[in-house]
């Protein structure tokens, strides 16, 4: 048969393969690696700097000293916020867009729509807020005007979390119901959410972790650079996290003094993120067992 | 009665969730709204400074300057009338703090108020002169000829490439070396951060077993929960003096620095959106090529990834419309220089850090803010179009295809 | 001669037992027709001989399982080498999003051959083999999904000859196919048996009457009888096997 020297053929391709996939696998980990440093390093730098006065005290010294109390009372502020305002509308907007919505036009253009406002930048959510809430509404900068900022933000994660959990359940369920003589939002309402609702939790929860550590949003709508006092209604300014860490890393009065405040800082928010991963995941795994138990 | 009242509710419901439903449809529109009719304002407006006025010999047959000419007469970069349409006569430049080297106080008046008429005087002396005074000065009786400064148009807001929002006594509103500096820094982070995100997919999605696959996933979603402003902290204090040490520089913020760390950020839209397109291909197809001896890496080369190629492309472009609108990492890491970049190593601005990094200090309604949100109106464009490209590839990839 | 020898096979899928202790001999230059009721275990039989079951992680294997008189379990056997002696045709025709040409060249060229000539001359003759050239020598570089499902299983058997395998497994070749493409496929096989160690796996008792010279019949993992298709058909010697071809279950 007229072919090349079939060992040598053999050979090249076992050769290739284990060239591709050794290095394949080696870059696959170094992924890991990446993250292993980033995370180590913060740690390793920020660990010692975390004790109970660094978050529960007021920043002192031109923010080289004290704590990050009210950055982070002011974090939780915003993330309840938004919230209060994301969760309700976007879910009641999965349920519209899945549920609801005859396939056609109108829900090829919202669900467009939907993808298009996720990927919009987020320093243009703050343009946006500025102009709409703080200066239009004049909410001025405002724990509110920064809250509806962030909540738009997260509006298009919490809608697609929201459709893929109710998209997973199987459409047999919905026609037991309705032909049992449940109208649409009763089989909505008691048979396809309270299933849909584990992973509708866990997307929240990763929506808190997202939110929480935006900053670009939060810049013109409510930011503080230093406010040593907490909050009294909904229209004063707050300290947030990202921000704070942004400003004792760049602009402090004295970056040099502050960069330990900025580790510990940073730890906190990657805290903040890891934990609400973490959650995630646990609920997802509790309730998947929950579920397979009935 | 009752049934009634039920058909009613579910009505009311309907209409809720179909509110809902709209709302990110709505939100869109007002953004396109806002940006653009702050950001238009611009173009209805001369950049000169609001009470000033700027002022020629009657003679002169120079009637309008465009901004861009005005700065580089009083930058003394044009030096001579010809080069703005007039005589070869060279120019001569006249700010209202020059009076004294031309009038004696006792001519100025001491309260100034002959300032006025000294000007007025010293203009009609001076053919070749422009002038730069406050408008009450230039009131009636005035001898000189006012120049019309025009106004900023889209195309030169687009192509000039100086950007000072604050100069004196015009500023410049040009954003081409904002826009090629994006460009620049995001490109050089997918140009990294592609073929090793590609290279992790394929190995989540074809080689790795499942055990080594569950401990990899969750760990690169991590990498994408990771806020960006601790991105840009990680890079302001390690990558930074890295780049400084390793390339021998004065300062290590460059558009190095800003590319590798927006190149990590991407990593996990790459990795996520491409393993995805490769586990699209069909079992079948795998099975045939297997069957036909050829081995697993010919196979994940010569089948899967050209069957997941659109879904590839796509990740990509979703890598980088992620990093064009990237902010704070890039506003702490690569020194904010708003010049056109010519290698990596060297400081750059992007759009996004620019309206950050200045929009606080912008006087609301004035021609800055609304420069800003110009800017933020090219942003929006910029990443809308990367959508639609996305939307359509992924649309296509449903369809049937053909390597 | 035996071209392929089982000894005492088994197979687990995690904790299923799919295959009990199988031993069998299959002809050289002969039909074998693998039949019984879905799940029996007669797919992941076929699917050992080009080792198709190892991409399942779960399974595990043990017995003697000999192409040649070589086992092709043993260590150090090259997996590709295997695969392009035995040859397979899938149960829904499967071709690559390609032309009909590059289909059938895919073969050749992943085992490392450039020559045009010879792959041209290699296309043409495989398309010969399974009946196709007629229909398609014209339009050898339209795309191999604007054939109908018949021509695209050919297409796919053409694919498998293209690189000289001596073994043909086919599972279930005709299953998603209408009656004319199943008869031409038949007929193929008919052709192709005196070059051609085929086994085929087929759930139309019929097809396996009509085409094979033995016949094996699967039941639950275990292999219950094996014979001439005449006899199989005529005088079982199992009462499940006489059950099964009689279709009082299936």
């Amino acid at each position: 048969m007229k072919q090349p020297d079939h060992l040598k053929v053999r050979k090249k391709k076992q050769r290739n393969q284990r060239l591709a996939f050794v290095s394949f696998g080696i870059i696959s980990f170094s992924m890991v690696a990446i993250l292993v440093v980033i995370l180590s390093f913060i740690l390793y730098h920020g660990f010692h700097v975390i004790s109970w006065d660094f978050i529960t005290k007021m920043p002192e010294d031109g923010m080289t000293k004290g704590g990050i109390y009210p950055a982070i009372i002011g974090t939780l502020y915003l993330v309840a916020g938004s919230m209060l305002f994301a969760f309700p509308i976007g879910v009641m907007s999965g349920i519209y867009i899945n549920e609801y919505a005859k396939d056609g036009m109108l829900k090829r253009f919202i669900k467009m729509m939907t993808n298009n406002l996720a990927g919009v930048p987020s320093i243009v959510f703050g343009l946006f807020g500025m102009s709409l809430f703080v200066n239009k509404l004049k909410f001025g900068d405002s724990i509110l005007a920064g809250s509806l900022t962030l909540g738009l933000l997260a509006l298009p994660v919490v809608i697609r979390t929201t459709e893929e959990a109710l998209k997973a359940i199987d459409n047999s369920f919905r026609i037991g119901s309705l032909a049992l003589g449940a109208t649409k939002w009763q089989t909505t309402r008691r048979v396809v959410m309270p299933m849909a609702f584990p992973n509708v939790i866990t997307g929240l929860i990763l929506s808190i972790g997202r939110v929480s550590g935006e900053t670009a949003p939060i810049l013109f709508t409510v930011a503080a650079y230093f406010l040593p006092k907490l909050p009294h209604s909904i229209f004063d300014k707050v300290m947030a996290l990202p921000y704070h860490l942004y400003v004792i890393a760049t602009s402090g009065t004295n970056i040099e003094a502050s960069r330990g405040m900025a580790y510990g800082t940073a730890l906190v928010l990657i805290m903040l993120v890891l934990i609400a991963n973490l959650l995630a995941n646990a609920l997802r795994r509790y309730f998947s067992k929950k579920v397979k138990m009935n | 009665m009752r049934k009634r009242i039920t058909k009613f509710l579910e009505k009311i419901i309907e209409s809720l969730l179909l509110i809902s439903g709209t709302f990110t449809s709505v939100i869109v529109l007002l953004i396109i709204l806002f940006l653009f009719k702050e950001g238009a304002g611009l173009f209805t407006n001369t950049p000169m400074e609001k009470g000033n006025v700027v002022a020629l010999n009657k003679a002169n047959q120079v009637n309008e300057l465009t901004p861009a000419q005005f700065k580089n007469i009083f930058d003394q970069k044009i030096k001579t009338w010809k080069e703005v349409g007039g005589s070869s006569d060279s120019i001569k430049l006249f700010r209202v703090d020059d009076i004294a080297s031309f009038y004696t106080e006792d001519q100025i008046g001491s309260n100034f108020e002959h300032l006025g008429a000294c000007i007025n005087d010293h203009i009609s002396k001076t053919p070749n002169i422009i002038a730069f005074f406050p408008t009450e000065y230039a009131a009636t009786g005035f001898q000189g000829k006012l120049v019309k400064l025009k106004n900023i148009t889209i195309g030169s807001f687009i192509t000039d490439k100086e950007w000072f929002p604050t100069a004196q006594p015009v500023a410049q509103f040009g954003v081409l070396s904002l826009i090629l500096g994006t460009l620049w820094v995001s490109f050089a982070a997918i140009l990294f951060a592609l073929p090793l995100g590609l290279a992790t997919a394929i190995y989540l999605a074809e080689i790795a077993d499942s055990r080594v696959r569950n401990i990899l996933k969750p760990l690169i979603e991590l990498l994408a929960g990771i806020p960006s402003v601790v991105y840009g902290f990680f890079g302001l204090v390690v990558i930074v003096p890295l780049i400084k040490t390793i390339f021998n520089l004065d300062v290590g913020e460059t558009a190095l620095a800003g590319s590798i760390i927006l190149g990590i950020m991407a990593l996990p839209t790459i990795i996520t959106v491409s393993e995805d397109a490769l586990r699209t291909t069909p079992r079948a197809m795998k099975e045939a090529s297997l069957a036909l001896g050829a081995s697993k890496w010919q196979t994940i080369y010569k089948v899967s990834i050209p069957y997941s190629a659109s879904g590839i492309t796509a990740g990509a472009i979703l890598g980088i419309g992620r990093a064009i609108g990237e902010t704070m990492a890039v506003l702490m890491c690569t020194g904010n220089a708003a010049v056109i970049p010519h290698t990596l190593l060297q400081p750059v601005r992007t759009i996004p850090a620019t309206i950050a990094a200045e929009l606080g200090e912008a006087a609301q309604g004035g021609l800055h803010y609304k420069a800003l949100f110009a800017l933020g109106c090219i942003l929006f464009i910029i990443t809308f179009f990367i959508n639609l490209a996305v939307e359509m590839i992924s649309s296509k990839h449903r369809g049937g295809k053909h390597i | 001669m035996n071209k392929i020898e089982t000894h005492n096979v088994n197979l687990h899928y995690g904790d299923f037992h799919a295959l009990k202790g199988i031993s069998m001999s299959i002809v050289e230059n002969s039909v074998t027709a693998l039949i019984g009721p879905s799940g029996c275990g007669k797919s992941t039989y076929l699917r050992l001989f080009n080792r198709m079951n190892d991409l399942i992680s779960s399974v595990k294997i043990e017995g003697d399982i000999l192409v040649e008189g070589k086992d092709i379990y043993e260590r150090g056997v090259d997996v590709d080498e295997l695969r392009k002696k035995v040859g397979m045709v899938f149960q829904k025709p499967n071709p690559f999003p390609k032309t009909i040409f590059e289909n059938i060249a895919y073969g050749l060229r992943v085992n490392g051959i450039k020559d045009k000539a010879f792959i041209e001359e290699r296309v043409e003759r495989s398309l010969q083999q399974s009946a196709l050239w007629g229909e398609v020598k014209d339009k050898l570089k339209k795309s191999a999904f604007e054939l109908s499902g018949g021509q695209q299983q050919r297409l796919c058997i053409a694919r498998a000859l293209a690189i000289e395998p001596t073994v043909l497994l086919m599972d279930e070749p005709a299953s998603a196919l209408d009656p004319i493409s199943t008869t031409k496929i038949e007929e193929l096989i008919y052709e192709l048996k005196n070059q051609y160690t085929i086994i085929i796996v087929t759930h139309n008792m019929q097809q396996a009457g009509r085409v094979s010279d033995r016949t094996a019949f699967f039941y639950m993992g275990e292999l219950i009888e094996i014979d001439e298709t005449k006899v199989i058909f005529t005088n079982p010697k199992n009462v499940r096997t006489q059950n099964y071809i009689t279709g009082r279950f299936g």
